[in-house]
């Protein structure tokens, strides 16, 4: 089975956002990049099905040479190649073009993709691919069992779980609950070592349009400081709810 | 030229995100001189419908649509949009209707933009705010497409009342067979879903067990809210998956949230960064939630919560 996971270069979870040239680009500096959490989760299930489904796993990313230690990364984590589509990452549908394009040539039974990226939040990398490939697709994907052509997919849904079935090709958004947070896998020094002789190709890009551009960026309002009310004295609390916030 | 707003019903009943995106369709068709029409499927009381701005109404019955399904309901607004002129959807911030906004961009090659919290500042060049960063900031995207998918973040807009005495068109549909089947779904009935709701009380490992957590359920149900959890209670197994707030989890948008024994990690914080008021109820003062809420107690869950269920309870009579 070919498996390709598509790989987001993200800010660290705790990272503090700042912008930069007057509000129009963000603040790389001090910033440690990383896999996209809800990608990484992907690649943890895709690397488990090298030895159940005797599979093949292919990560790729659409960015810049400096996305590449986060390739490295996911070849020391058991990926066996990478591919990085040279070009400055501009929306996710033209990243999602660029994807669509290289499966047009190189054909996989699964595609997965984190649900979103944790910095722009998009939620439109799998669903395009999906699209324009015209594959099957689940996203929010939570579990997911493979028996030759069959799928049987779980999605979380607001409010709860939906089991599907569907055959191969199909395009997956993964997040947490594919694999437990527990299971993610920390490179070991033989995986590190490996991770140097795997295969990093880098490929021109097509350039497609971008369909959306983010002009400028801006925080949220710093907060008021905090009200406190005493333990003993929660009446306060809900008077403050119903008639100051007016919430409840 | 009309915007569709494609709106979500379960069980014959709209959802409140789906009033929600009709209202914002609505403000934006009187910013641009335009008309609503309004998609529903499966469903046949519109009367909250015409009472949030429809100024037209598609009634698509189909029994491939019983289900959601992105396929065939992505297939289903991409005949509309070529019978009906469209340039503009808006959908909900529910997961059916982003799984649908997504597929459907590649559907119809064009732009899909999520978690957007106001209408248009302008229509040339088109931009719109939305949250990017998991909350912890905001962007203003220009979107390039003649086609424009927008999807309105939950609680943002706010519903807008806007009778209208709509026409309603029935249409009919050819939709192909997939082989993607749903096999079964499992929902709690009755509970309040922490995507629709207007509160939502949230427990941390402050709380020390699962066998505590029927404080939580308690309060939420005196407040009539939905339970969640921080990232820790459910990588210990205390809760569901679903109910984790926060980066990695599901994002909060409700006026109200409570955060009882969570300490405040940023991470969590940037998950329920939308929601309007944050009361954090916190045995240790130093906790960085506390700098993000709104209102605190510094003190012991198990002595507060109980009080505080008390009072509402109380109240509620």
């Amino acid at each position: 089975m070919n498996i390709l996971v598509c790989i987001s270069n993200v800010p660290d979870t705790t990272s503090k956002i700042n912008f930069i040239e007057n509000d129009t680009k963000f603040d790389k500096n001090g910033v440690q990049f990383v896999i996209n959490p809800n990608d990484e989760f992907g690649l943890t299930k895709a690397v488990w099905m090298k030895e159940s489904h005797n599979a093949n796993v292919t990560v790729i990313t659409v960015g810049d040479q400096s996305t590449e230690a986060t390739l490295r990364k996911c070849l020391a984590i058991g990926a066996d190649k990478a591919i990085r589509i040279n070009c400055n990452a501009k929306d996710g549908f033209s990243v999602a073009k660029e994807i669509t394009h290289f499966c047009q040539q190189e054909k996989f039974d699964l595609i997965i993709c984190g649900r979103e990226s944790i910095d722009y939040n998009g939620g439109i990398v799998p669903g395009v691919i999906a699209g324009i490939l015209d594959y099957n697709f689940i996203t929010n994907c939570v579990n997911l069992d493979i028996k030759g052509n069959n799928v049987e997919a779980s999605r979380e849904i607001d409010g709860g779980i939906e089991i599907l079935e569907c055959g191969l090709p199909i395009v997956l958004g993964a997040q947490k609950g594919l694999v437990e947070e527990s299971d993610l896998i920390i490179p070991n020094m033989r995986g590190i070592m490996m991770a140097r002789q795997k295969p990093l190709e880098t490929i021109e890009a097509q350039n497609f349009e971008p369909e959306s551009e983010n002009k400028t960026y801006h925080k949220p309002e710093a907060k008021k400081e905090v009200k406190l009310v005493k333990a003993d004295e929660v009446d306060k609390l809900i008077d403050l709810l119903e008639n100051e916030a007016k919430v409840i | 030229m009309s915007i569709l707003v494609y709106a979500e019903s379960e069980n014959n009943d709209f959802k409140k995100s789906a009033l929600e995106a009709l209202s914002y369709g609505k403000a934006l068709a009187e910013k641009i001189n335009s008309s609503v029409t309004c998609l529903t499927i499966n469903s046949s009381d519109f009367n909250e419908l015409k009472q949030h701005g429809a100024d037209k109404i598609i009634d698509v019955k189909h029994p491939s649509l019983e289900k959601f399904t992105s396929k065939n309901y992505a297939e289903t607004i991409c005949q509309i949009v070529n019978t009906e002129d469209i340039k503009t959807i808006i959908l909900s911030s529910s997961a059916n209707s982003k799984y649908l906004g997504s597929y459907l961009s590649g559907r119809l090659e064009s732009a899909f933009v999520s978690n957007v919290v106001e209408i248009p500042s302008s229509i040339t060049p088109f931009l719109v705010k939305r949250t990017c960063y998991t909350n912890k900031a905001f962007s203003t995207t220009e979107i390039k497409s003649e086609i424009k998918i927008i999807s309105v973040s939950s609680n943002s807009f706010g519903i807008i009342e806007n009778s209208t005495q709509p026409d309603i068109k029935q249409i009919d549909l050819e939709l192909e067979n997939s082989d993607l089947k749903i096999k079964k779904i499992d929902k709690q009935t009755g509970a309040v879903t922490i995507a629709d709701a207007d509160i939502v009380v949230s427990g941390g490992r402050g709380l020390k067990g699962p066998e505590n957590w029927h404080l939580i359920e308690k309060l939420a149900s005196v407040l009539g809210a939905a339970t969640a959890c921080s990232k820790p209670v459910s990588d210990l197994g205390w809760r569901p998956h679903s109910e984790h707030v926060g980066q990695t989890g599901k994002p909060v948008a409700s006026n109200l949230y409570i955060a009882i024994g969570i300490s405040g990690a940023i991470q969590h914080l940037a998950g329920i960064n939308s929601s309007k008021i944050k009361v954090v109820i916190n045995n240790d003062p130093e906790a960085p939630f506390f700098k993000a809420a709104d209102y605190g107690i510094v003190g012991d869950a198990f002595e507060v919560v109980p009080k505080l269920i008390e009072k509402l309870e109380k109240r509620a009579k």
